[in-house]
């Protein structure tokens, strides 16, 4: 299976990790990473997922909707660096990560997260992780449009090799 | 020798386009093409300290060398998730 093609959801099957502008589904990204780990499925005892929404109110502004861009090829490869950190430091988890670009309403997913493991603890762990790194390294950004204007989000100068952030991503999502 | 820069975001709205080519003396780093660019749209210059840069897809330093046909992105800090 690829992890790098742009995932259309019309292929029979989406890749682990994928930048779409289609909207996300969380139980197929689930089904996709169940299937990616073929016969070791049954030694699997936990999956946590999570859905980041579109919400309608950001920092005392009525949000009216986002749009993501993202600098694509960087962004996948950065997805694979997330996935590759997780499998050194929790070895038995498993990542899938989907990620949506283009115009988005309220309360339409941004991102989705499958993390999978035998035990739930790792689950829950690492499921944290991916979304901390996302936001900390991956080049996609956001442009709210509210009441009254519109700006783009600016959070963290990325730096994949910045071990300070990627000690405070293990901190959070060990918390 | 001649190469692509990307800008995205804020960036690309504060140059006007997401891609453009510039020739460059041979030796020079991204960090050059940034400054280059920085006099041609003044308003980039405060992203000096915030920016990451890229080259041809990858995370890169701005001492970085570059060479002929490179595609080299500049990012604001992202927001993504």
């Amino acid at each position: 299976m690829s992890c790098f093609s742009r995932t259309s959801y019309t292929e029979p099957v989406p890749s682990l990790l994928a930048i779409t502008s289609e909207p996300l589904d969380l139980e197929r990204i689930a089904a996709v990473l169940a299937a990616s780990v073929g016969a070791d499925a049954g030694a699997d005892g936990a999956v946590v997922t999570f859905l980041g929404l579109v919400r309608n109110h950001n920092q005392a502004r009525s949000v009216r909707y986002l749009e993501y861009e993202a600098y694509e090829p960087l962004a996948l490869k950065t997805f694979e660096r997330i996935a590759t950190e997780i499998r050194e430091r929790w070895p038995s988890a498993r990542l899938a990560l989907h990620h949506r670009v283009g115009r988005l309403e309220i309360g339409e997913a941004s991102v989705a997260i499958a993390a999978r493991s035998p035990h739930r603890a790792d689950a829950y762990v690492t499921c944290r992780y991916a979304i901390e790194r996302v936001k900390q390294i991956a080049p996609i950004w956001k442009r709210e449009f509210f009441d009254g204007g519109d700006v783009w989000i600016e959070g963290a100068t990325a730096d994949p090799d910045d071990e300070r952030a990627r000690a405070e991503a293990e901190r959070a999502a060990c918390a | 020798m001649r190469v692509t820069v990307r800008l995205f975001a804020r960036l690309r709205d504060i140059a006007g386009v997401s891609e453009l080519a510039r020739d460059l003396a041979p030796g020079a780093t991204i960090g050059d093409v940034w400054r280059q660019l920085a006099r041609e749209f003044p308003e980039l210059a405060r992203y000096e300290r915030s920016i990451s840069s890229a080259l041809n897809a990858d995370y890169a330093r701005m001492d970085q060398r570059v060479s002929d046909g490179d595609e080299i992105a500049f990012l604001p800090p992202v927001s993504g998730g």
